[in-house]
């Protein structure tokens, strides 16, 4: 290979440009909300720093009622993914007539311009005409119509349903990968000694496929987290608030109201449970990597 | 091969609690297009009727006709999401290429480390960082013009893309290079005549699941960072009419069905690639 100097240069040129857009657009961004987390910034040229007076002022119950909501609704979340995403990818894997048409009709939710999937929600939602409302009132699991959106209780639970409906065609695919990577010959020999296919769903494929749905549901967890589009098409929040969740109320205090300061205060607490979810994320794959290699 | 269809082999009831278990998956996924579609079939008169009716009567294609004049923008909005999923792509594309090359092939001190910083950009999802990206935007004159979506959609989609393919530059057989370097050829040559042309197949895929993640994505960004109806892109021109005080259902419907065509299109036609692609690194080889 060339001289070991000029390789380490010339790989040096070739990173520089992802790596110089990287730290201009997401880097330098978030070094600057760190520090205008300190400032009183607003659409105003000037900016003035005023310590730690944007903290102060954020916490208080209200934040901390949405710093509760948005794990719960997280954690609802991702808990559903996984397990309709992984009974799915189960499903998917036995050897049925048909499955490879079953499984390009997981797709289109993750495929499909996420606001559009939205707008669908959206009617579906709707209380006097849409399917959800009307299938009920036909089924009498409902006196009259249900306003699914109009509701702080059924609000949330209907953004949960619809970010769960975004979320599972990925967990799917993934875990259905997860699956058929576990060693065939495993379930062979169980077979042969007359384990039944539950037994072996239970005492081989799942085991096997654990590793996998940790990653996975980290991952899902910090998307969820970050989930913005469908809690601000179908509610922006509301109805008074019930489905605001921590990226929603930062989106409100910085662009809405152009409070800059304030609403980066409220992001680097974001910040702070992202990176503690990244570092759990770390951990569990260096722990399952290593478990795997002794 | 006998005992693995043996293993496979279900009893009837097996096979219908199955097959009533993908059903119901199945519908939960596809329901709100099939509902979506229906709409679209509905005279708007029909469609605010109760008791609430699954299947149209006297349902027409109207609305596919009519949404091109109530929403006046919409060929336009439909250009906007292709243009900038494309600029996109090939921006990506640009810095990823060289970048995945040198991840794969050069070994340096600090790869991990730089990778999974790369990686730690998946991280923020855009709404964190809105205010400097603002005040950004804002003081390069940014704002409402195409750059505004273009710019922070690379930066978002880069981290995915660099893992791809320094995977797929991964499996080409170092001996290849090997061989050309004894050649004599410099890395630059290796890069262009050897590397590039084995790694196209997982350039194109790279490409596939960039349009698409871009074409998908575009929310906050165009939300944020662009005011104006010329330069939209679908997903918001329709939100726009979505938040109107009576919303023409029927239309709106047609129009996101006319929207998610392309993408339809691609998943159908390109399948093969997008499993491979959007799953790699699911399971370490």
């Amino acid at each position: 290979m060339p001289g070991r100097k000029t390789a380490v240069l010339f790989a040096c040129l070739l990173l520089l440009p992802a790596v110089l857009y990287v730290v201009a657009i997401v880097a330098y961004p978030l070094v600057d909300t760190f520090y205008l987390s300190f400032t009183d910034a607003s659409l105003r040229r000037t900016t003035n720093w005023i310590g730690w007076a944007n903290y102060e002022k954020i916490f208080d119950t209200e934040f901390a009622t949405i710093i509760i909501r948005t794990f719960v609704w997280t954690f609802l979340s991702v808990a559903l993914k996984m397990i309709i995403g992984t009974s799915g990818a189960l499903l998917l894997n036995a050897a049925l007539p048909g499955r490879a048409v079953f499984r390009i009709l997981t797709m289109p939710p993750w495929i499909v311009p996420m606001a559009i999937g939205i707008f669908m929600w959206g009617w579906m939602y709707n209380g006097q005409f849409g399917m959800i409302s009307g299938l009920l009132q036909r089924f009498g699991l409902s006196d009259g119509p249900v306003a699914f959106l109009a509701y702080g209780h059924t609000a949330f639970w209907a953004t949960i349903v619809t970010d769960v409906w975004i979320g599972v065609p990925m967990v799917t695919m993934y875990m259905l990968a997860a699956i058929q990577a576990v060693p065939l010959d495993l379930n062979e020999a169980a077979w042969v000694d007359g384990a039944s296919r539950f037994y072996r769903l239970r005492r081989i494929t799942l085991p096997m496929i654990l590793p996998s749905a940790i990653t996975m549901s980290m991952i899902s967890l910090i998307s969820t987290f970050n989930s913005f589009d469908i809690i601000w098409i179908l509610t922006q929040g509301g109805p008074s608030g019930s489905t605001t969740t921590m990226i929603i109320d930062t989106y409100k205090t910085a662009i809405g109201s152009k409070r800059f300061g304030e609403g980066a205060a409220r992001a680097v607490v974001i910040c702070i449970f992202l990176s503690a979810f990244a570092l759990l994320y770390f951990r569990a794959i260096t722990k399952i990597s290593n478990r795997m290699t002794t | 091969m006998k005992k693995n269809a043996m293993i496979n082999r279900y009893r009837w009831w097996e096979m219908v609690l199955m097959y009533l278990g993908i059903a119901l998956f199945l519908f939960f996924i596809l329901a709100p297009f099939i509902e979506g579609f229906l709409v679209s079939l509905k005279p708007l008169g029909l469609l605010f009727s109760t008791p609430y009716k699954f299947f149209p009567e006297n349902g027409s294609f109207a609305a596919y006709r009519t949404m091109w004049d109530s929403v006046p923008g919409f060929g336009r909005y439909i250009f906007n999401s292709f243009f900038i999923s494309t600029v996109i792509t090939i921006v990506v594309l640009v810095l990823v290429v060289p970048a995945s090359y040198a991840f794969a092939r050069i070994p340096f001190p600090g790869t991990g480390a730089l990778l999974g910083a790369f990686l730690a950009v998946n991280m923020f999802s855009g709404a964190v960082l809105l205010i400097p990206l603002f005040r950004l935007m804002r003081s390069y004159g940014l704002l409402n013009t195409y750059w505004a979506m273009i710019v922070p959609g690379v930066a978002f989609l880069i981290p995915t893309a660099i893992w791809l393919l320094q995977t797929y530059m991964r499996r080409i057989p170092k001996e290849l290079d090997e061989a050309a370097y004894v050649d004599g050829a410099s890395h630059v040559y290796i890069l262009r005549r050897v590397i590039l042309p084995l790694a196209m197949p997982g350039i194109i895929v790279v490409a596939i699941t960039t349009f698409i993640g871009a074409y998908a994505q575009q929310f906050i960004f165009a939300l944020t960072f662009n005011s104006k109806t010329e330069f939209m892109p679908l997903p918001i021109g329709l939100f726009a009419y979505f938040g109107r005080q009576e919303v023409v259902w029927n239309e709106l419907m047609a129009a996101s069905f006319v929207g998610i065509a392309p993408a339809m299109i691609l998943i159908f036609a390109l399948q093969r690639y997008l499993v491979a692609g959007l799953t790699a690194g699911a399971v370490k080889q």
